[in-house]
């Protein structure tokens, strides 16, 4: 598929934080040679352009919409599928459209069980009449309407056909850069494909990397606010949970250089169907205990698995809906 | 029934909507500020390792990050009662201090600027970074830009990443500073400094303009509320540690306390119309959206502050606060649009703190990390974030994992006043159901005082909230449309 010279753009947001978007600030002077390049048609953060200007166009008239934040708000599920249907590319961006983000671990509740907490029970709210807030509110002057609060919070890929992600929470500016540059290029990577990233593992161009042993043994894994590690030596050989070995890189490494561990934002390797189920594995592969006691052992440290595993994933767990969390 | 809506698809830590309703004679019944808002981060908080939360909690907002972080940090400190070596302290709070800067920075060059600097009532057209370029000078704008891109990169120097930084844990931070990198951060202060004086340097020459002296004192945007902020031994203001002052709206002290009575002060009141959860203070209670002594109505972030403090706690910055309260006939004042000036007279004391603490030849040393011994329990952190006061108020279960968690975001604080400012601005310029055409800048002037949104960011490209109007007849028919879109 061959692009036009000026490339018209689609960005939306869903429940994401804003991060998304300074990324996109953060591009500096890069950002107005972009700008330059392409025809924004819809950017309601920071254009005027409501939903009937992107209802008015043909199907397909959109070239490339960027999309971020997952999908937790009925508005949010109307206007994805708007973009989708008039776009030729739909780009998942950023962790949470990508893979569903941190919002994502909400889902480890029900949506009644959010809502009962924040308006009910959180300590600081008085709530005598046991308010809630609802999609329609009578009130002496009118009608007020709000969106629905979803089940569940969905990445993008579940809601609409998306055709390239582009990942990290946020997307680095390089990143960010990359993945523009390939799609203004005109020549497009197989659908599906992960933009502006490295197809190998955030470790193997890790700085840390040449001091990783060639076969990890881990006896017991360690918890970063309970020990100073050593900054020049591969922080997962010294027991810290690092996913640098299963997460993809191109992220520069920014974490690991601030001392601290990769914790996946930047998801899963080609062909990896389910990141927290790949760290999983690799985490049991490394483990240098014999029985099941000296497992236990290693492993205790780790008490909630699934916040490191599926910190970024969750939502895009196979299993995702099927476990739910008791209430205490 | 004549229904505005107006859609300002801006972020007030998501999007936001305003809904006017008018009476019969056209005149307005009721305006609503709704926030379309809800991730439930307080629920994804429990069962996580507790220092997981200040990584996880920044994504609450990508705009301020940092606040969350920094907030966390001092929850988990106090949840695992662990002290942080001098070092990082030090280390939290220059990162936070440039921050501080670089996010009000961004709000008055670039959202507020433009109003004040080409005029409330110029060319839509002009009233953008494009016509900041003109009036102040293309090599000025450029220098502001490059300023905010090295402000940046100092976060990402100290903290990982500008955003979603990754340095703070309980007991301390996880990279301490060298020698290069002080040097680095010398020239990053130098800036910041020349950066607070461009703002304040331009700030005084509009309030020589007395049109914008009587805009700011009108009676458009003025609420007599509580004010609220942190403050050191001193009652001097304090972005990263002290205790919560209360003022009333005389300017009296209401209450003082340390963050770990917050319930005692502060409560939150939900409305079925929005997501956003309304704080207010328990003392008074709340008496629905009005102002006055009565009612527990707060305001926090740069007003709030500098109300609620004695004074600054930088000379240059004092000097410009002695300044503000002149100008505008004492204190406290209740002027919304004094949060521009406000604005202004922090980042003075944001820069003369970088200054202060990237010279303290204890900012370079290597002890940065004291390691909890003790079983987290309960913490309970507090920072100013540049909106105002943000808590983190965490628990933690035998396991030591998360077992509850319960956050009061700035703009929680500011919200009930938001919908003050917004109703009010409406009531006054919508009269037998002529719409002015003012009506969108002054509203738009009336939740940009409050910094309130994302679009500050996102606003560098275009220079403006983007608003749209419609009014509709009884049958939802559009009858009107106005938009600030050329």
């Amino acid at each position: 598929m061959n692009l036009p010279a000026k490339v018209k753009v689609a960005f939306y947001w869903n429940a994401s934080c804003g991060g998304c978007e300074e990324a996109i600030v953060d591009l500096g002077e890069d950002l107005f040679k972009v700008l330059e390049a392409v025809d924004i048609v819809f950017w309601p953060v920071a254009l005027d352009f409501k939903l009937e200007d992107v209802e008015r166009l043909s199907d397909g008239e959109i070239d490339v919409a960027f999309i971020n934040g997952g999908i937790r708000f009925s508005e949010h599920e109307k206007v994805v599928k708007l973009l989708r249907r008039k776009s030729k590319i739909v780009v998942a961006y950023g962790s949470c459209a990508h893979l569903g983000g941190i919002p994502g671990l909400a889902n480890l509740w029900t949506k009644a069980s959010i809502m009962d907490y924040v308006y009910l029970k959180a300590p600081s709210v008085v709530n005598e009449s046991k308010t809630l807030p609802k999609e329609i509110t009578q009130t002496d002057a009118g009608d007020l309407e709000l969106p629905a609060f979803l089940d569940a919070l969905k990445p993008l890929g579940q809601v609409i056909d998306v055709d390239y992600y582009v990942p990290g929470c946020p997307p680095t500016p390089n990143v960010t850069l990359k993945a523009i540059e390939t799609l203004l290029s005109g020549k497009l990577p197989p659908k599906g494909a992960v933009l502006g990233a490295s197809a190998r593992a955030l470790c193997d161009t890790c700085p840390l990397n040449e001091t990783k042993p060639e076969k990890l043994a881990i006896k017991e894994f360690r918890r970063p606010h309970t020990f100073i590690p050593d900054p020049k030596k591969c922080l997962l050989a010294q027991g810290l949970l690092c996913l640098g070995p299963v997460t993809r890189g191109g992220c520069e490494a920014k974490c690991i250089k601030a001392n601290m561990p990769c914790t996946g934002c930047f998801g899963p390797l080609d062909n990896v169907l389910d990141f927290g189920a790949r760290a999983l594995s690799f985490i049991a592969s490394i483990i240098d205990q014999r029985d099941e006691e000296g497992i236990k052992k290693a492993l205790g440290p780790i008490i909630d698995l699934v916040g490191q595993v599926y910190k970024f994933s969750l939502p895009s767990c196979p299993l995702r809906g099927l476990i739910k969390r008791k209430e205490v | 029934m004549v229904v505005v809506t107006i859609n300002p698809i801006t972020r007030l830590e998501g999007h936001g909507k305003i809904s006017i309703f008018l009476d019969e004679k056209g005149d307005v019944k009721r305006a609503f500020l709704q926030i379309p808002e809800l991730r439930g981060f307080e629920k994804i908080a429990i069962g996580r390792h507790p220092e997981d939360m200040a990584q996880i909690t920044p994504r609450i907002c990508g705009v301020c990050p940092w606040a969350h972080h920094m907030a966390s940090a001092k929850a988990l400190d106090d949840l695992y009662k662990v002290k942080p070596p001098s070092a990082a302290v030090k280390i939290r709070e220059l990162a936070y201090n440039i921050f501080m800067l670089e996010d009000h920075a961004l709000h008055f060059f670039v959202l507020a600027g433009p109003d004040f600097v080409i005029g409330p009532r110029a060319p839509r057209a002009e009233r953008n970074v494009i016509g900041m370029m003109k009036k102040l000078g293309a090599e000025t704008v450029k220098r502001i830009v490059l300023t905010r891109k090295k402000l940046r990169d100092a976060e990402a120097l100290i903290g990982g990443k500008p955003v979603h930084p990754v340095m703070a844990l309980p007991g301390g931070v996880s990279k301490p500073l060298t020698e290069d990198d002080r040097r680095e951060l010398l020239s990053v202060a130098a800036a910041g400094l020349e950066l607070a004086d461009t703002a304040y340097k331009l700030l005084k020459d509009l309030l020589r303009n007395e049109e914008y002296v009587k805009l700011i004192t009108g009676d458009i945007y003025v609420h007599e509320t509580y004010y609220m902020g942190l403050v050191d031994d001193k009652n001097r203001v304090n972005f990263y540690d002290g205790k919560i002052r209360v003022v009333d709206p005389k300017g009296r002290e209401h209450a003082k306390f340390d963050v770990h009575d917050y319930l005692k002060y502060i409560a939150e009141h939900v409305e079925p119309w929005t997501y956003a959860r309304m704080s207010y203070l328990r003392t008074v209670g709340w008496k629905g959206l009005v102002d006055g002594e009565d009612s527990g109505l707060l305001a926090v972030g740069p007003l709030g502050r500098l109300n609620a403090a004695d004074c600054m706690a930088t000379p240059r910055a004092q000097a410009a606060y002695e300044e503000m309260y002149s100008t505008l006939g004492g204190k406290p004042t209740h002027y919304t649009l004094a949060y521009h000036i406000a604005r202004v007279v922090e980042m003075i004391q944001a820069a003369e703190r970088i200054k202060e603490l990237v010279e303290d030849p204890e900012i370079t040393s290597p002890d940065v990390r004291s390691l909890p011994t003790s079983a987290p329990d309960v913490g309970i952190g507090v920072v100013e974030a540049p909106r105002g006061t943000l808590i983190h108020h965490y628990e933690a279960d035998e396991r030591g994992l998360i077992k509850k968690a319960n956050l009061i975001v700035a703009t929680q604080n500011n919200v009930a006043r938001m919908c003050l400012s917004i109703e009010k601005a409406a009531k006054m310029l919508i009269k037998g159901g002529a719409v002015d055409d003012g009506l969108l800048n002054m509203v738009e002037m009336a939740f940009r005082a409050y910094d309130p949104c994302f679009a500050c960011a996102t606003h560098s490209i275009i220079g403006r909230v983007p608003l749209k109007i419609e009014i509709r007849d009884h049958e939802g028919r559009i009858i009107k449309v106005i938009t600030n879109v050329d």
